[in-house]
């Protein structure tokens, strides 16, 4: 079993050919009737919820700490990118990208100021911290009429197939870099043992900061997309509800995993999906499979480990892993 | 004025006193496990339906205080269950996937209730509240019983933390839970133990809640679960009394905010004004900095 | 090895749920209900209403399609009062399931992202219940094509409430306590304050609260210092209940006038008797029903058990509606459809006479007052704009 996937994980073309065919795909969707409307969404939908799940284990999984406000970076990218699309700067060239990177840099820019406020705070108390910054967030869109209060805003659709894919992969080449890299050892080390890892000179101040950062900002990128399909946004999708799924499929999936938010993201939207015959029953069997996933693997299905393919070449000859 | 300042102060006594009850059934297991049961808000919202089914399907009539304590049990029973089922295994694991177990458990809770009950139900009267009058002041019997109860529940609460065996046995876990067991004290029961009555709390409160606001629903748990978090991390997490501080201030300034300001931003100036006292004070207001052994 | 079986065997599970429905010939028309969520009594009155209907018709052979009868087939999808699931209901009913027509969403709020759909994709949508203009306009203040309604918007609901309340009841002064997170309570608050203003009548409180709320002593005490004749709410009948309650119970003596969200039967048993006396808006009464009213009343009753609301009977004229368009267009082709259901010279419905203004998906429909005495509705005059 591990010969098969020790020469999977060799194959370094595959990779890069599986990316080539999905866009591939994507592009022929789009212009060819392949798959009707409602499939496209429910794919698109899948690409932002992977998005926003490896952003959120950037903080949860990488770095152990426990945040909950990720659907407020979510919330912030949508109506920011919805206010460039719909009020600042309609039909433009090359529209998406720039609301997408004006989305997620508006999250970004928040996310470094909550970071900073919450230098000092561990553990639990970051927690509150980041609870009340979605409360607060939720709150402050429903009293501004300029982005429709609480009646919302209507975006225009923007977000297709080959585009949602083009993000997903660029957040999960980014982050993956970004976790291998001497910044991602210090994330680790934060999480392992935060004395100790400040005491070995590592920056923890600057690496947690740098974190909250690229993880809203993605947040706000998959808040974006998120928008610029949906037609319609409002201060109710952005709720702690929402907060929560994301955890669920992060922890689902596995913490500290980039393929296991791609599949606790899948797996969530599917099921989700799937069981809609059973309505409101859906809505305890996933949690039910969450609490028994969790009494068996506690880390989640893929936790700390990873796909062979995301590791750099210098993992991969490692040894035997834990 | 004046009489508006106390009728909004009255309010905000009732829905602080109903906020710490739950802050309170938090900050006990924090204390002991250091793990937020975010199932809590989900046994507040059992404790109300509990109540209901009591009140409506035994065909005799109770005396309140019969049914309040046997809502206590029934829903500390359940707690207790949900920790020797879902959490006692995780003892171990790293301490998230404990919470988001709790999590789990408590949006299974939400959920079967909710397909069970879609729709709101109506809590009957368990007796006749009548309104007392002081000039433009208004309080309603009910309002005083939930106040009373509520209050007498926390004084209990300490008494029992702070001068009996089982109290000290609590504080003992909540300081050096791998010694303990040293010294003879059944670790597993006191935990158990601990959830028991925890939950019970939580679940009288739900009933309370489902006394003075007739109209309970699945999904009642949810927000009032995480505001009274926030109370119970505010008073500093792990601390009793710090949670009936943290519960009373959330109550007023949610009720204050609306008497002095425009009612749209209540929200807005609860939570700003909880993160500030959180980023002056990070362990809240009676909180302890743990201390980390390096 | 275990999790990519387990993966690829959902994605599996995924596509065979994609693929469509075989079985025999029928005419689908979609309905986009709130069955659970803040507010199921709105979406189970609809269900049942349509599911009357449905039976009614094919119990007769079927909906008749320019000679052959065909039945109607009913494909039921749960918005659970969110706007961002009404709007994916709508997107698998229209795309995936290819339905005809869409009757719903009530809610205002999840009815508006559900007409975007409808519109984008051309597919005709009737809702029921929802009033805010918004469902049949688009962004530029234009009418939608496709997307109509089978009641009164809420313009016409604040004049008419707002003239009841100077008129009738004979006040001048009010306070409006609404929600300011949900679409069509924040709409109807606005507009009455408006129009309430503009007729010499003065608002002396307008407070809000948020979605789940339950404690509004905070804000009713606020009220209550101002001493309002009139309290507005226009709250769905889960708050409605709530509020009354403890405004009474704070020793507030003011006469409460409600919206037509008011007008589900369970405001009564939530509310009980702190909401007696109270005055709203309303679609249609069983007290003044023409006989196809009460033919649908009886037949309601007879197979629910309970008298239908405004909700049932709205529910049920959409239904008609729709059919009676598919019938005359032969076909069931949505621009067809479309076309006929705007052609509609006069439809005899249970809620009254309907018909479309020329270009507005608005029907010209009118409004009745009725109060809630001794645990019922009652009838108490008809509303004047």
């Amino acid at each position: 079993m591990s010969r098969f996937l020790d020469s999977v994980a060799r194959c370094r073309w595959a990779l890069p050919a599986l990316i080539a065919a999905g866009f591939a795909f994507a592009l022929a969707c789009e212009t060819f009737p392949i798959l009707n409307d409602y499939s496209k969404i429910v794919l698109i939908t899948v690409g932002i919820n992977i998005i926003l799940c490896v952003s959120l284990n950037l903080v949860n999984g990488y770095m152990g700490e426990f945040s909950v406000g990720h659907a407020g970076f979510m919330a912030l990218g949508a109506y920011a990118s919805a206010l460039m699309t719909t009020k600042w700067l309609p039909a433009c060239l090359f529209e998406l990208p720039l609301a997408v990177v004006f989305g997620g840099t508006v999250a970004a820019v928040i996310g470094f100021l909550l970071a900073l406020l919450s230098f000092k705070t561990r553990g639990d108390y970051l927690a509150i911290i980041t609870l009340a910054f979605l409360m607060i967030v939720k709150s402050a869109i429903e009293n501004i009429s300029y982005v429709g209060g609480p009646r919302g805003m209507t975006p225009p659709v923007l977000t297709n197939l080959p585009w949602t894919f083009f993000w997903v992969v660029l957040t999960l080449w980014i982050i993956r870099n970004l976790v291998y890299s001497k910044f991602g050892r210090a994330i680790t080390a934060i999480r392992e043992d935060e004395i100790a890892a400040n005491a070995m000179g590592v920056r923890t101040r600057e690496a947690k900061i740098l974190a909250f950062v690229i993880s809203s900002f993605f947040g706000g990128v998959a808040g974006a997309l998120y928008a610029q399909v949906n037609f319609f946004i409002d201060p109710k999708s952005f709720d702690i509800v929402k907060s929560t799924e994301i955890l669920v499929m992060v922890y689902l999936g596995g913490i500290a995993s980039l393929g296991g938010s791609i599949i606790g993201a899948v797996i969530f939207t599917i099921l989700l999906q799937v069981l809609q015959p059973l309505g409101t029953w859906r809505m305890v069997i996933l949690p039910l499979i969450l609490v028994l996933l969790m009494l068996f693997r506690p880390r989640g299905i893929m936790g700390m480990r990873e796909l062979p393919w995301f590791l750099p070449v210098r993992e991969l000859f490692k040894g035997p892993k834990r | 004025m004046f009489f508006y300042l106390a009728q909004q102060t009255i309010n905000a006594i009732q829905l602080g006193s109903i906020y710490a009850l739950i802050a309170l059934g938090y900050s006990m297991v924090y204390g002991v496990l250091v793990m937020i049961n975010f199932a809590h808000g989900d046994l507040f919202m059992l404790g109300a339906f509990a109540c209901l089914l009591l009140a409506v399907l035994l065909p005799v009539h109770l005396p309140f205080v019969v049914i309040l304590l046997l809502v206590m049990v029934v829903i500390g029973l359940l707690g207790a269950l949900i920790e020797r089922v879902a959490y006692r295994p995780l003892r171990d694991a790293p301490r998230v996937s404990a919470i988001i177990t709790a999590l789990g458990c408590g949006l299974v809770i939400e959920n079967t209730t909710l397909s069970l009950s879609p729709y709101p139900q109506f809590m009957p009267k368990l007796f006749d509240s009548t309104t007392l009058t002081y000039a433009s002041l208004t309080i309603t019997t009910l309002q005083i019983l939930i106040i009373g109860v509520a209050l007498g529940l926390m004084v209990g609460l300490d008494f029992l933390i702070r001068k009996t065996g089982f109290g000290m046995a609590m504080r003992a876990i909540s300081f050096d839970s791998r010694t303990v067991p040293l010294m003879g004290i059944p670790v597993n029961r006191m935990i158990s133990l601990t959830f028991f009555v925890g939950a019970g709390l939580g679940g009288a409160a739900g009933m309370l809640y489902g006394l003075a606001y007739p109209q309970i629903s699945a999904t009642m748990g949810v927000l009032i679960g995480w505001k009274a978090f926030i109370a119970a991390v505010i008073g500093g997490i792990g601390s009793i009394r710090g949670a009936v501080l943290g519960g009373f201030i959330l109550g007023g300034v949610e009720v204050m905010s609306v008497a002095y300001l425009p009612s749209t931003y209540r929200d807005l100036i609860s939570y700003s004004l909880l993160l500030a006292i959180l980023i002056f004070k990070p362990y809240g207001l009676l909180g302890q900095p743990p201390n980390q052994k390096v | 090895m275990k999790n990519i079986i387990f993966c690829a065997s959902v994605l599996a599970l995924a596509g065979l749920a994609g693929c469509g429905s075989g079985g025999t010939p029928s005419v689908k028309i979609g309905l986009n209900a709130e069955l659970t969520g803040e507010m199921p009594a709105v979406g189970a009155s609809s269900r049942n209403a349509a599911e009357l209907f449905v039976d009614q018709v094919n119990a007769a052979g079927g909906l008749d399609l320019g000679g052959t009868k065909l039945p109607i087939k009913l494909d039921i999808g749960d918005n659970g009062a969110k706007a961002d699931q009404a709007r994916t209901v709508a997107q698998r009913l229209i795309s995936q399931d290819n339905v005809v027509a869409m009757i719903g969403p009530n809610a205002s709020s999840c009815a508006i992202p559900a007409s975007i759909v409808a519109e984008n994709y051309k597919c005709p949508m009737i809702s029921p219940w929802s009033t805010n203009s918004k469902t049949t306009l688009d962004q530029g203040g234009k009418p939608k094509e496709y997307v109509f309604r089978a009641c009164f918007i809420d313009p016409f609901e604040a004049r008419v409430l707002a003239k009841f309340v100077l008129n009738n009841v004979k006040a001048h002064t009010a306070a409006v306590l609404y929600d300011v997170a949900s679409e069509a309570p924040n709409g109807q608050a606005n507009l009455f304050k408006e129009v309430f203003e503009q007729n010499g009548g003065k608002i002396v409180a307008f407070e809000t609260y948020t979605t789940g709320d339950r404690d509004f002593s905070a804000q009713l005490t606020k009220i209550k210092a101002q001493n309002p004749e009139v309290i507005f709410l226009p709250a769905y009948y889960n708050d409605a209940a709530g509020i009354t309650r403890q405004a009474r119970q704070q020793g507030i003596t003011a006469q409460f006038v409600g919206s037509d969200a008011w007008s589900s039967p369970e405001v009564i048993t939530l509310g009980g008797k702190d909401i007696e006396g109270s005055y709203f808006c309303n679609h249609y009464s069983t007290e003044i029903a023409t006989p196809v009213a009460k033919k649908f009343v009886a037949d309601y009753t007879a197979k629910y058990g309970k008298a239908p609301d405004d909700v049932a009977a709205l529910t049920y004229d959409a239904m008609g509606l729709i059919t009676e368009a598919i019938r005359t267009a032969g076909k069931a082709d949505r621009q067809a459809v479309r076309d006929a259901l705007a052609k509609i010279p006069k439809y005899e419905g249970v809620t009254g006479t309907l018909k479309f203004q020329p270009g507005s998906g608005d029907p010209i429909k009118s409004a009745v007052i009725l109060q809630i005495k001794d645990g019922k509705f009652v009838w108490i005059a008809n509303g004047q704009p």
